[in-house]
């Protein structure tokens, strides 16, 4: 079931930057349809569409709250019966009856609760290629899944109808960590991705999947905006066995105007992630005319360079006008290719283009020998020649996580 | 009383609200009032403000629910003073017309503690159907239906009477609607049920905003308030206020000061309420604001409080909706002519 609608739908992404020409948003039709395939998959009952204009006695199916509401992890509690969120660096102070930034997070009586533990409102069977995660498991397939909810609210967000809504605003099914371990072996995934939307967000559901799924031999992976604080990002982020970081741009101005975020927490993030020794790839979503100039590409890869090393995956990817900005062309793929150009010339390793199907630079070549390595069509991975970790011509290692 | 019921079909609603946008953009001819900002040019805002000290019956206790009748000579009281006319059904044919379809957008996210009145809100109906108004012309409404029923509103999707349930029920528009910081999706029953908004907010402080009255009211219009509370909420809420579809339609405000709190909102906190037993009314939102705004820091002052400035939480956003950019009102105490009923 799954499979299917990955093959003729495959209409969501993994980020709420990522986008391609034949793979294109995840709109409220198809998110229904995959909603409803969804549930069907699981068992479960349909998810129920509201009335247009005309209520009904009965209204929307109404969800039931008490499975999904588990106290937050990471909060503080204040005075008056306010808390002060640490699960990202914006620190909502949160009174009573009101909610974070998020929108899942909600305090009642003193106590924060998240309201989106296993309320799963996308699943979708993905090949890893699309998160994009290129050197983790090529070719294999990724139980993808996500909740309502974002901590920014970037003005390009692909994935705006499950990120910037409430949980009850949208169609969503009960699928606790067992089960998601479960559909993730059923489906022949090594790997559960938490994604689509924001993970920060439902960062105690991710922890409890990802122990369920290490207990069923199922790895996990994150799509992350990693606008986190440390403590949360080495407790949630501990969990995973691989990470992708959407890094936004190189300038606080961008990260403020555009994001609603600020950059240096997630740049504190990728050091964090790097000390902890987690597999990390990082997304540069190039928005024409907001973050294209030659000295951001040239800092972001020298910061990269310095600070987390030239082995790191860089993928630069083609926006597509979406959400609150749509008055800005499609990344030419000339730029594209300039920004691989000067962080190549930086001394990365391994920078890719996305969202340009076809383009020779989605695939993988030994930096030494400069032979193709693994060659990717749209998202698959259709040659994978790595061999025990390294380049089988030249014999230099190639890092990642290549095989299961 | 109560008339058939009515659901409106789309395009019924929009030759209504078509309709209605004409006899807006006519000018003050037609009899219906318009927005505060479009008064004439150096017109001064009227603020009503109504008390009634047995509003909850003589001898009544604390907490205990207000006198029905005294209500409506409340609202009576305050309507006539707002538009200085000697009967009260004079003042309502001034702001709606038959076949009107009325969305009165209550608040009731403090639960029965402090959240609009019931009462007021039924005195309200009462009057709208005496000029001319169909019961089933009427939608009260908030975002969920759970809270209004938590409020003590009687919930009804259909009938001869008064409609009253939450956007929980229709859904939001799928379109966004843009303005300046606000990008947002609209309750239906704002875009698809009503051609006239009347605001009925609650009079309390609000730990981000510093205060919220008539123009954060409206942040339960829209799908996403909880992106919008940065900041002080400024300039979110102006520029909320500004969205077309919020603006063409609002004519009045009447705020529910019966019970208000000058500390620890807006969750109820009944150790920082009072019983104020007033109305405030006006047209001009921001007007209203700003005067409700100087009664909360009156009781502060009256507590041993610091103001809200000096907690560094003065509502700002009052500022931003009166300025060049917005003008949704005015905040300038000269330029308000507040009137006690």
């Amino acid at each position: 079931m799954f499979r299917e609608l990955d093959a003729q739908e495959g209409k969501s992404f993994d980020s709420c930057s990522e986008r391609s020409l034949c793979w294109r948003s995840l709109d409220r039709r198809s998110f229904l349809k995959c909603a409803l395939a969804s549930g069907a998959a699981l068992g479960l009952g349909e998810a129920a569409q509201p009335a247009a204009g005309i209520p009904s006695e009965a209204g929307q199916e109404k969800q039931d709250d008490s499975h999904f509401v588990v106290e937050a992890k990471f909060y503080q509690k204040l005075q008056n019966r306010k808390i002060k969120c640490k699960l990202c660096p914006r620190e909502c102070t949160v009174g009573d009856k009101e909610r974070g930034y998020c929108g899942v997070r909600e305090n009642r009586g003193g106590t924060y609760y998240t309201l989106v533990h296993s309320r799963v409102c996308a699943a979708h069977v993905d090949p890893i290629e699309k998160k994009p995660l290129f050197h983790y498991l090529p070719g294999t397939t990724a139980f993808s899944l996500a909740t309502a909810g974002c901590n920014v609210n970037c003005k390009f967000c692909q994935n705006w109808d499950i990120s910037q809504v409430r949980p009850e605003q949208i169609p969503a099914e009960y699928v606790p960590p067992a089960r998601i371990a479960e559909l993730a072996k059923q489906y022949s995934c090594p790997t559960i991705a938490y994604t689509y939307s924001e993970p920060v967000v439902f960062s105690e559901f991710l922890m409890d999947a990802a122990d369920a799924g290490h207990e069923a031999g199922i790895r996990s992976v994150v799509v992350s905006n990693g606008y986190m604080q440390e403590e949360a990002l080495r407790t949630a982020y501990g969990k995973m066995d691989a990470v992708k970081i959407d890094l936004k741009s190189f300038t606080e101005p961008y990260y403020r105007n555009v994001v609603s975020g600020q950059l240096k927490p997630v740049l504190d993030s990728l050091v964090t992630l790097k000390k902890m020794g987690k597999w990390t790839e990082i997304v540069y979503l190039v928005v024409p005319t907001l973050n294209d100039g030659d000295q951001e590409f040239r800092g972001l890869a020298q910061w990269i360079k310095t600070n987390l090393g030239g082995d790191v995956p860089l993928h630069f990817t083609q926006y597509h006008p979406e959400y609150l900005l749509k008055n800005l062309p499609i990344t030419p793929v000339e730029t594209l290719e300039r920004a691989k150009a000067i962080a190549d010339a930086e001394g990365l390793h391994y920078v890719y283009i996305g969202n340009v199907p076809g383009h020779p630079s989605q695939n993988t070549y030994c930096p030494q020998c400069k032979r193709l390595l693994v060659e990717r069509v749209g998202f698959t991975a259709s040659q994978m020649l790595i061999e025990k970790g390294a380049c089988p011509f030249c014999h230099h290692p190639i890092p990642g996580v290549w095989h299961v | 009383m109560m008339n058939t019921m009515h659901i409106a079909s789309r395009r019924d609603f929009l030759k209504k609200a078509l309709s209605g946008a004409a006899v807006l953009g006519a000018g003050g001819g037609t009899g219906l009032l318009a927005a505060a900002e479009q008064s004439p040019a150096g017109a001064k805002s009227r603020v009503a403000i109504a008390h009634d000290a047995l509003l909850r019956g003589a001898g009544s206790t604390p907490g205990s629910s207000v006198d029905e009748r005294r209500m409506l000579a409340l609202l009576d009281r305050a309507m006539q003073a707002l538009f200085d006319r000697d009967r009260p059904i004079e003042a309502w044919k001034k702001l709606v017309r038959p076949g009107d379809l009325v969305g009165l957008k209550v608040n009731t996210l403090g639960g029965r503690g402090i959240s609009t009145n019931p009462q007021l809100v039924e005195a309200i109906c009462e009057r709208l159907q005496e000029a001319g108004i169909k019961a089933g012309e009427i939608v009260v409404w908030d975002r969920e239906t759970e809270e209004l029923e938590r409020a003590g509103f009687h919930i009804s999707t259909s009938g001869n009477g008064v409609l009253c349930f939450g956007t929980d029920r229709v859904d939001y528009e799928q379109e966004l609607v843009e303005h300046g910081s606000v990008g947002s999706r609209l309750s239906k029953i704002l875009t698809q049920r009503s051609n006239v908004l009347i605001n009925v907010p609650v009079l309390k402080d609000h730990d981000g905003a510093g205060v919220t009255i008539a123009l954060k009211n409206m942040y339960g219009v829209i799908h996403n308030p909880n992106k919008y509370h940065p900041n002080g909420c400024d300039p979110y809420i102006a520029d909320l206020n500004m969205l077309p579809e919020i603006r063409s339609r609002m004519r009045l405000t009447i705020c529910d000061a019966t019970t208000a709190m000058y500390e620890g909102g807006p969750a109820y906190k009944p150790e920082h309420s009072w019983k104020n037993n007033a109305l405030i009314v006006s047209q001009d939102p921001v007007a209203l604001d700003y005067t409700g705004w100087q009664i909360i820091e009156h009781k502060r002052a009256e507590k041993g409080l610091k103001t809200l400035e000096a907690e560094e939480r003065a509502p700002r956003y009052i500022a931003t909706a009166a300025d060049q950019e917005h003008r949704l009102g005015t905040n300038d105490p000269k330029r308000i002519t507040t009137v006690e009923a």
